[in-house]
């Protein structure tokens, strides 16, 4: 059981001490086994007495109640050490009769020659197409309130990969885990194929039939009775088409409800200034940022840019270099908290207390009361924003309460930020509303029988709407009334999910790899959106499906964009301006200026905030990480990503911290081990909110603020395909439309059921051992020892020859012309998973499921490790006692493979599948390899991963296409890792030899190093002094991991510095 | 028990598993000595990508319509073609020329560097029907990548048929290592180079 008050004490005590799970053996294997304990069936035990006769000997109920778990314990001596994998039905004697045959057959199996295979050429060769080369074409993903800029990398004319768009202002040539992974999703077995009427299957033409029909109709109300639900549409040609649709039918209502972005933002521009107005942050130009309970740097538009920006002022190169100051407060640690220099944890009703205690010290008026923890804190940061007038910035989290937006902007407006830090705009979304009234408002009408057309153009209602709405049955049969309440009801989605099941009509739509259309981006520059493929299936855009009301029920998406784009193109030759804009991938000069809106907020118009009593418990929501409000749900990829913080996979946890877990009575336990990974045995706990009831496992996450539960959204779905049915709990189930973001309520509502539930997290153990592994240090101490992170020099003093048995007169490297390094520097990392992702899909890495990643055997060649570092002074709080748990510094350190010039791995290969490239990497042969897995055990980077079984699709059609054609797809019992994107440095090389000439820096971009935002892994040439990762190398908070083992790793790291403020310092 | 592992090694090079000089079946019989040999068409007039990509590519329908849609437009053993241009069908090649799935070669810089055609597959001038002339086994790309200055031709000899090493070849192969900065055999034999 994790003792958490002794744990407490132990850390406090010693840094460094492992988590040890003492209890008796014999304990832990039952629990393993029978993982939900069943009550014993004395019913069974009677009943089997009564059968037998004669003497009957046996020493348990459970023997005798064929309790399955334990009979299950008894086959299994080792039930610990060696849990089959397939099914032990083979007897001994078939065992030996098989493997007699296998041997015999061995030899000749060998011998197999390769298959008779095809060439199929083309009958009419594309121009431009050169085989075996990629093309690459730029759109975009249109996301929520944004559109991310992309390049997409297409094999012979299909998308196999995902890159960012250079020319893009939101993306930079970056990307984020969504845009990475969206890849997955075009080519989701899942998918809707077709639209269907009641679940059969229908033709396009038969819907559009039926759509005029309906739009006949409408014509004579003038379409009193027409809905159209959407989610955020940012597109400028949808927007115009359903405007068009509106003008046919005046009466007609356009609704939205977008689940897991709040109306905050909308609502507190209103406050503020009296009208929507869009926000466009410019965080590079900021030198103190405070954030209240905004994770700007990994979610909500711009994100991307914001990142590059804001870590471009943390890369420290040289002692000179300045930082900027990340203030943050917020009730569960998120991507940007982790980077913060100085983290307040805050539950989110107490953010508006803080945000006017803020205001009020910079001479706003008003008053507030905060924590007592919270005000030398606030004073200091108060202190600091007025010291960068016009240099500072203050940011307002989405999920937090339109009081808090309007707060933000009076105290930008007052620090004179406007028009440096942050600038404002028209919405970027079309048609903004309050989207919880508008959805209201749909339901009242629904309600009141006043809607007979109901169009709902993506999203998810019946699973994402407040429970009290109870949109569901909106959408069935009026038992009272003998009639549907709604007449027809369109659903326009890529899967046939929750929601389509009780729809009349379910039109496939495209995805946007496969559809013409445009999408605005955070700033609102109009991206467009170029099919790379033809629709696999017979699906539609929702443009089209909103057309086939229209006059022009025929336009095709193509069409529609050029007329839009013709129109409000500048004049002169349209085609040469359509083959540039497509060429770039946005609209040259359509960001929306910037505008100038008064402030109307004045703080003593706010009513007072209600406080929250210490012995309520706060539940908040938020988007996950990973599948976000669920959308993702049936994306391998995503499900399989550990979380940033938690590293949980699989599942969604009811999040709470050490202190409130202990006065819960909750605990997690570590069952089944896999070096670090594992399966944790978490208690689950019934959830009753809001007139509601969950059941969820909870997870247990230092740095949340006490009194919090999280309940992230995007789980528990009963229609989400095979990969995102029924993982985690739903946390839609208790959310309601009163309390969307935050409902308060007693300890009581959250109730231990007894059971546990196994969770996959990637890494439970948080600790380094004594090593160093991630340097990290303030910037003073950067200041005053630049090579801070050189702990280890007395292994930089001593001499070679000490230090290894060979003798080695000189480095065979140091006269190359290439030798392949990668920097990584852990001031920019944040943790965002990018790389993980774009790494899976240009290496064609498996998922390997739930129970294999409770094994330790996820497949990710990149993986981002979570360290908590040492304290930061949470000064005079009483109720931080422990720092260390309770609000731990969070540090991201990727580690992919280290490439080792002296490979501890290529050494003990009894086959030679691994071995160094004359150019200093590490080669993986797959076909060489026989799977002993020598290599991986003495890797001390445990950075090779192996396939212990055959983990990829080889059946499914779809994935074939997705597969990336460069690298070799592995089978089961080969070792695989990260090879430094080899195709990528061959394919370059190639093109150079055959010019003759030398690879210029940044001609190679590895996978990860292209996704990442913020520019975080720099690859090149270090035998190049004036390459990028040569001047990072030469920086000295450079420093290589385990580099005392002599492994000499190509891989290097910067370590991390953060900027504390020293008003906050412990003194 | 040395002898059958040295039976099975042998076994593994014949020309049952390695098919060389098989003749392959394919779905037109499409004659290199006809076209190469007898009407001297350049390699590259239909395998267009092999200077610039992996692949050399085999030729779209097209390319066989620019002349038959009017020479020969009506012979029999064209019918494949042009039903294959009208039904907008491809027509189904066996390939020749197969290495395993784990192998990534390219084309391109073999041809940049000087390596020609006839080295590799062998006087497809003279195959009216096309069969692997080399092993194609790992053991004989090695051969040359230890030592490929006995291979390199000068530049416009690349795709002649008919090119055969001179005695000068010592010289002019090490000429050519240098002037087309060929890597060394360490370089060239590192499993990356074919193996990713």
């Amino acid at each position: 059981m994790l003792d958490l008050s002794s744990l407490a004490d132990r850390m406090s005590a010693q840094r460094h001490e492992e988590y040890q799970d003492d209890r008796p053996a014999v304990d832990q294997h039952l629990e393993e086994l029978s993982l939900q304990p069943r009550p014993l069936d004395l019913a069974a035990v009677r009943a089997q007495l009564r059968a037998k006769t004669g003497k009957q000997y046996w020493r348990t109920l459970e023997e005798l109640s064929g309790d399955p778990s334990f009979q299950e314990l008894l086959h299994r001596e080792f039930p610990r050490q060696a849990p089959s994998e397939w099914d032990d039905s083979v007897d001994r004697r078939d065992f030996l009769k098989l493997m007699a045959a296998s041997l015999a057959l061995a030899g000749l199996s060998g011998c197999e020659r390769l298959p008779e295979q095809h060439i199929v050429p083309y009958v009419k060769q594309p121009d431009g197409l050169v085989l075996g080369k990629p093309q690459f074409y730029a759109t975009a993903m249109p996301f929520l309130a944004d559109a991310i800029g992309l390049l997409v990398e297409s094999h012979e004319g299909r998308p196999t990969k995902i890159e960012g768009n250079p020319d893009h202002p939101g993306s930079l040539g970056a990307t984020n885990v969504y845009a990475q992974a969206s890849i997955l999703n075009l080519y989701d077995p899942d998918r809707a194929q077709t639209a269907t009427r009641a679940g059969e299957i229908r033709t396009w033409s038969q819907f559009v039939e039926a759509a005029q029909g309906v739009a006949a109709t409408l014509k004579a109300t003038r379409g009193e009775g027409l809905r159209i639900l959407s989610g955020i549409i940012t597109s400028p040609t949808l927007t115009a088409q359903i405007e068009t649709l509106l003008s046919l039918y005046p009466l007609a209502k356009w609704h939205h409800w977008e689940p897991a972005v709040g109306d905050g933002a909308r609502e507190g521009a209103k406050l503020a200034f009296g009208a929507y107005v869009n926000t466009v942050y410019r965080p590079g130009k900021a030198d103190v940022i405070l954030s209240l309970d905004s994770d700007f740097l990994a979610s909500g538009p711009g994100h991307i840019r914001y990142a590059r920006e804001f870590y471009e002022r943390r890369k420290l190169n040289g002692p000179g270099a300045t930082m900027n100051r990340l203030y943050i407060v917020e009730p569960t640690p998120s991507v940007t908290g982790a980077s913060a220099d100085h983290r307040l944890p805050l539950r989110a009703s107490e953010v508006e207390p803080f945000a006017r205690a803020v205001a009020e010290k910079l001479g706003l008026g008003g008053s507030a009361k905060v924590p007592p923890a919270a005000e030398k804190w606030l004073a200091v940061v108060a202190r600091d924003l007025e010291k960068h007038k016009g240099a500072s910035l203050v940011v307002a989290g989405e999920q937090q309460p339109a009081e808090v937006h309007a707060l933000a902007h009076a105290i930008n407006a007052e620090l004179g930020n406007v028009g440096a830090t942050l600038y404002y705009t028209d919405p970027v979304e079309a048609h903004s509303v309050n989207h919880l009234e508008s959805l209201r408002e749909l339901c009242a009408d629904i309600d009141a029988n006043k809607v007979d057309t109901l169009l709902i153009l993506g999203g998810n209602p019946v699973y994402t709407a407040p429970h009290d709405f109870d949109f569901v049955s909106k959408l069935k049969f009026d038992q009272q009334r003998k009639r549907k309440k709604i007449q027809t009801v369109i659903h326009v989605s890529s899967h046939f999910d929750e929601t389509s099941e009780y729809c009349d009509w379910h039109v496939a739509e495209s995805h946007y790899l496969e559809s013409w259309g445009d999408a605005r981006a955070f700033d609102g520059t109009v991206s467009v959106v170029q099919p790379l493929i033809a629709p696999l299936y017979r699906t539609h855009s929702a443009r089209e499906a909103v057309g086939a009301f229209t006059d022009k029920p025929g336009l095709s998406d193509y069409d529609a964009l050029r007329e839009r784009l013709k129109a409000t193109s500048p004049s002169g030759d349209f085609e040469k301006f359509w083959r540039k804009t497509l060429n770039d991938g946005v609209v040259a000069g359509s960001a929306l200026p910037p505008s100038k809106p008064a402030l109307k907020f004045s703080l003593a118009s706010l009513p007072a905030p209600k406080a929250l009593s210490e012995d309520l418990l706060e539940f908040i929501f938020r988007a996950d990480p990973c599948v976000h409000d669920g959308r993702f749900a049936n994306n391998g990829w995503l499900q399989e990503l550990p979380k940033p913080v938690t590293k949980l996979t699989w599942d969604n946890a009811a999040l709470v911290s050490p202190r409130t877990a202990e006065k819960l009575g909750l605990t997690q336990r570590v069952a089944l081990r896999g070096g670090e990974h594992g399966q944790i045995l978490s208690n689950v706990v019934d959830i009753a909110l809001s007139g509601s009831k969950v059941t969820a496992a909870a997870w247990i996450l230092p740095g949340q603020a006490d009194g919090v539960v999280v309940l992230p959204l995007g789980y528990g779905r009963k229609r989400a395909g095979y990969t995102g049915t029924n993982k985690g709990f739903n946390a839609y189930a208790v959310r309601h439309s009163d309390a969307l973001w935050a409902a308060a309520a007693p300890a009581s509502a959250i109730q231990k059921t007894g059971d546990n539930y196994p969770l996959a997290c990637t890494q439970y153990h948080f600790n380094m051992e004594g090593r160093q592994i991630l340097a990290a240090g303030t910037l003073e101490e950067y200041r005053k020892n630049p090579a801070f992170a050189h702990d280890d020099e007395e292994f930089q003093k001593k001499k070679k020859d000490e230090l290894t048995l060979y003798k080695e007169e000189e480095n065979p490297y140091d006269k190359m012309q290439y030798r392949w390094a990668m920097a990584i520097d852990l001031n920019s990392c944040n943790g965002c998973n990018a790389c993980v992702v774009a790494c899976q899909s240009e290496n064609n890495i498996a998922v390997v499921g739930k129970e294999q990643v409770m094994r330790g055997r996820e497949m990710h060649w990149i993986r981002i490790d979570r360290y908590y570092g040492n304290v930061k002074a949470n000064v005079g709080d009483p109720r931080a006692q422990d720092e260390s748990l309770d609000n731990p510094e969070t540090f991201f350190q990727p580690v992919p493979c280290q490439q080792c010039e002296n490979a501890p791995c290529e050494e003990v290969c009894p086959v030679g599948a691994t071995v160094h490239s004359a150019e200093g990497l590490n080669d993986m042969v797959y076909n060489r390899c026989i799977g002993t897995r020598y290599c991986s055990n003495n890797c001390p980077y445990k950075v090779r991963r192996f396939n212990f079984l055959r983990f990829q699709d080889w059946e499914t059609p779809q994935f074939k296409l997705l597969r990336n054609p460069e690298v070799t797809v592995r089978s089961r019992g080969v070792m695989e890792k990260c090879t430094y994107c080899i195709q990528r440095i061959t394919n370059v090389r190639i093109e150079a030899e055959k010019k003759n000439t030398a690879i210029p820096d940044g001609a190679i971009v590895t996978a990860c190093e292209q996704a990442c935002p913020t520019e975080a892994i720099v690859f090149g040439n270090a035998n190049d002094p004036a390459s990028r990762v040569s001047q990072l190398r030469a920086q000295k908070r450079n420093y290589t991991i385990l580099g005392e083992l002599n492994t000499r790793p190509r891989t290097t790291y910067l370590a991390a510095v953060r900027n504390p403020n020293p008003e906050l310092e412990k003194a | 028990m040395g002898f059958a592992v040295l039976a099975v090694l042998q076994a593994a090079r014949s020309p049952y598993m390695t098919r060389q000089n098989i003749t392959r079946e394919q779905p037109v019989q499409f004659s290199h000595k006809h076209h190469v040999g007898d009407d001297g068409i350049d390699c590259r007039y239909c395998h267009t990508s092999v200077e610039i990509s992996a692949v050399a590519g085999i030729p779209p329908t097209k390319t066989c319509m620019n002349c038959h849609s009017v020479l020969f437009s009506n012979a029999g053993y064209l019918d494949p073609v042009r039903e294959s241009y009208r039904t907008d069908t491809s027509i189904e090649w066996v390939k020749v020329h197969r290495l395993a799935d784990f192998v990534y070669f390219n084309h391109s810089i073999h041809v940049n560097k000087g390596v020609g055609c006839t080295t590799c597959h062998g006087p497809i001038d003279q195959m009216p029907l096309v069969f692997q002339a080399s092993t194609l086994l790992m053991q004989w790309c090695v051969d040359c990548h230890r030592n490929p200055a006995p291979n390199l031709r000068s530049m416009d000899k690349v795709f002649a048929m008919d090119w055969k090493p001179g005695a000068d070849q010592e010289e002019l192969g090490e000429k050519f290592m240098k002037e087309r900065k060929i890597r060394t055999a360490a370089e060239l034999t590192s499993c990356s180079t074919c193996h990713r």
